[in-house]
């Protein structure tokens, strides 16, 4: 069995009397597209810090591809590349400039193929030699990307990359990144955008104050948790709630099933009611759904 | 796949350090080197008449290696700790943070940078009052050896300042609190001789007296304190700060919570 990109055990960290991590064990496999997901203050950050190694936890321990992230600091940072929430930057630099600093910090010299090959990908070929003061906050954000793969990490993780930024820049960013997934990069993703979560990542673990509280295959959580809906318009509303559907906007009224079979049946029990179908729709589940009701169950 | 050097890491820091000051010379350079030499005009102007110093020397030769040495000093403070709370604010000393870099490389990129600086200003002083005022220079390496002593200790207190400040304000109470009255009460513009006994002794209790009387003894070989002394005091202060910086950096303090 081959490492684990990503091995978490045990892991705990308080900030004064708040709980930031209560004992987080994962482990994420080599090559897969995993999501981090849950509300703000669930632990998401510390737990990406901690991994970095800009958090210290209380207790428990953290590997990048098998290298513990105090004893073996070294190896395990050069396996790691972040794109941090926040956009940061050095105003004293140009972007080229950026990247080979980054580069040498690695301890990489004479990286410029890789970097044009970087900047070429992510668009920013024409601003290699403009200052970080003059770049839009999308750009901005692709050079985070851009600092976080020029040693070429086998693991990244991306802490919300997306939030902030435009649709095109979105899909372009993602196109990127699914590459190099398929590359065979391990990707960890926190986002709050549960649609590309669910597009995306192959696996997902939902934090709660500091804890997992669900860990599983996108498909199996969304199978587990989420069910389908059928949504109607009536001509005499009440009827449908109280033949067991609950009241949605603009007049609609939502049932959940969780088999297509059952539609037949509930269509026959709204007939049979007197409530009279006027409108109707179905409704795929989704992970927003599985999120809340994962949030609301923990 | 490029190709890895294993002080590389390091190497790149420093450089980024000394870019980061470079790439505002007229600021970080220029400008104290300017503000020495109008410290030398006015003092020179008003006293280099009346006093004399070490029986001979004028007063404005005296006042030369105590300009020289202040402007090494302030700068090496100003250059570490400017750029470790820029850093800490802006929240770009994440990317410094996230490669595998050792706390030892850290330490040694921020403060030898710092040295730099500071003797860049300082030769930008000396070399520019030189063609004003005659300056000997009897033993160039205590020269050299005090200058560099002095950075690395302002260096390294710049560092300290840098990493424990979380706001500008703070960073400046310690150069206007700490710094600054330490440094004009260290003899830059007089001898501690000229001082009453009470002054002379408590100058004794500066470790920047001993930096500048030492510095000074590499232009005159004459000085208020046997420059071993200076050195003994000024290297254990050094090697004091130095372990003390590197135990804050070694733990993480306020940079890896």
């Amino acid at each position: 069995m081959s490492t684990p990109a990503i091995r978490i055990q045990g892991v705990s960290k308080h900030y004064g009397s708040l709980k930031a991590l209560g004992g987080v064990d994962l482990e994420v496999g080599q090559g897969e597209f995993f999501g981090l997901l849950g509300p703000n203050g669930a632990g998401k950050t510390t737990l990406i810090s901690a991994l970095s190694g800009l958090v210290r936890p209380d207790s428990g321990t953290l590997a990048i591809m098998g290298h513990d992230v105090v004893a073996d600091y070294r190896n395990a940072r050069r396996n790691l590349g972040v794109v941090p929430q926040e956009l940061v930057f050095d105003p004293f630099f140009s972007v080229r400039e950026l990247l080979r600093i980054q580069s040498g910090y690695f301890g990489i010299r004479s990286n410029d193929d890789w970097i044009d090959e970087i900047l070429a990908s992510l668009d920013l070929t024409h601003k290699a030699s403009a200052n970080m003061r003059m770049l839009s906050g999308g750009m901005k954000r692709r050079v985070l990307v851009a600092q976080a793969l020029v040693h070429r990490p086998p693991v990244i993780v991306l802490d919300e990359p997306t939030a902030g930024v435009d649709v095109e820049l979105r899909q372009g960013l993602w196109q990127f990144i699914r590459k190099l997934n398929r590359d065979g990069h391990t990707i960890v993703l926190t986002t709050h955008y549960l649609e590309e979560a669910e597009a995306l990542c192959g696996r997902i673990a939902m934090l709660k104050a500091g804890r997992i509280v669900a860990l599983d295959t996108t498909a199996n959580l969304l199978r587990r948790f989420a069910t389908h809906s059928l949504s109607v318009r009536l001509e005499h509303p009440a009827r449908g709630v109280e033949l067991g559907g609950s009241a949605g906007e603009g007049g609609w009224v939502d049932f959940a099933f969780d088999s297509y079979g059952e539609v037949e049946t509930l269509l026959a029990r709204l007939r049979e009611g007197g409530a009279g179908l006027v409108e109707m729709r179905l409704g795929e589940p989704d992970l927003e759904r599985v999120f809340v009701e994962v949030m609301n169950r923990a | 796949m490029a190709a890895e050097s294993p002080l590389a890491g390091f190497r790149t820091l420093l450089y980024k350090e000394v870019l980061r000051f470079w790439k505002v010379s007229f600021q970080t350079v220029a400008a104290p080197v300017l503000n020495a030499l109008l410290f030398l005009l006015i003092f020179s102007h008003v006293l280099d008449r009346h006093v004399t110093v070490y029986g001979e020397v004028a007063y404005t030769s005296f006042l030369v290696p105590g300009l020289v040495m202040m402007s090494v000093l302030q700068n090496a403070f100003a250059n570490s700790s400017s750029s470790l709370i820029q850093s800490k604010i802006t929240g770009n000393i994440i990317f410094v943070l996230l490669p595998p870099l050792s706390y030892r490389e850290f330490y040694a990129a921020y403060v030898i940078a710092s040295i730099l600086r500071g003797l860049m200003v300082g030769a930008g002083v000396l070399a520019v009052s030189a063609a004003f005022v005659v300056v000997p220079m009897a033993h160039p390496l205590w020269v050299l050896g005090f200058a560099v002593l002095g950075g690395a200790i302002l260096g390294s207190l710049g560092v300290i300042a840098g990493i424990w400040a979380e706001k500008f304000d703070q960073l400046a109470a310690f150069q206007n609190f700490l710094i600054m009255p330490l440094t004009m009460l260290s003899g830059v513009f007089y001898s501690i001789h000229s001082l009453p006994r009470f002054w002379q002794d408590v100058s004794h209790f500066n470790p920047f007296f001993f930096m500048i009387d030492g510095f000074r003894y590499g232009f005159f070989g004459q000085s208020d304190t046997s420059p071993w002394l200076s050195l003994g005091v000024v290297g254990l202060c050094f090697v004091l700060l130095a372990a003390l910086t590197l135990a804050m950096l070694a733990r993480g303090y306020k940079l890896r919570s």
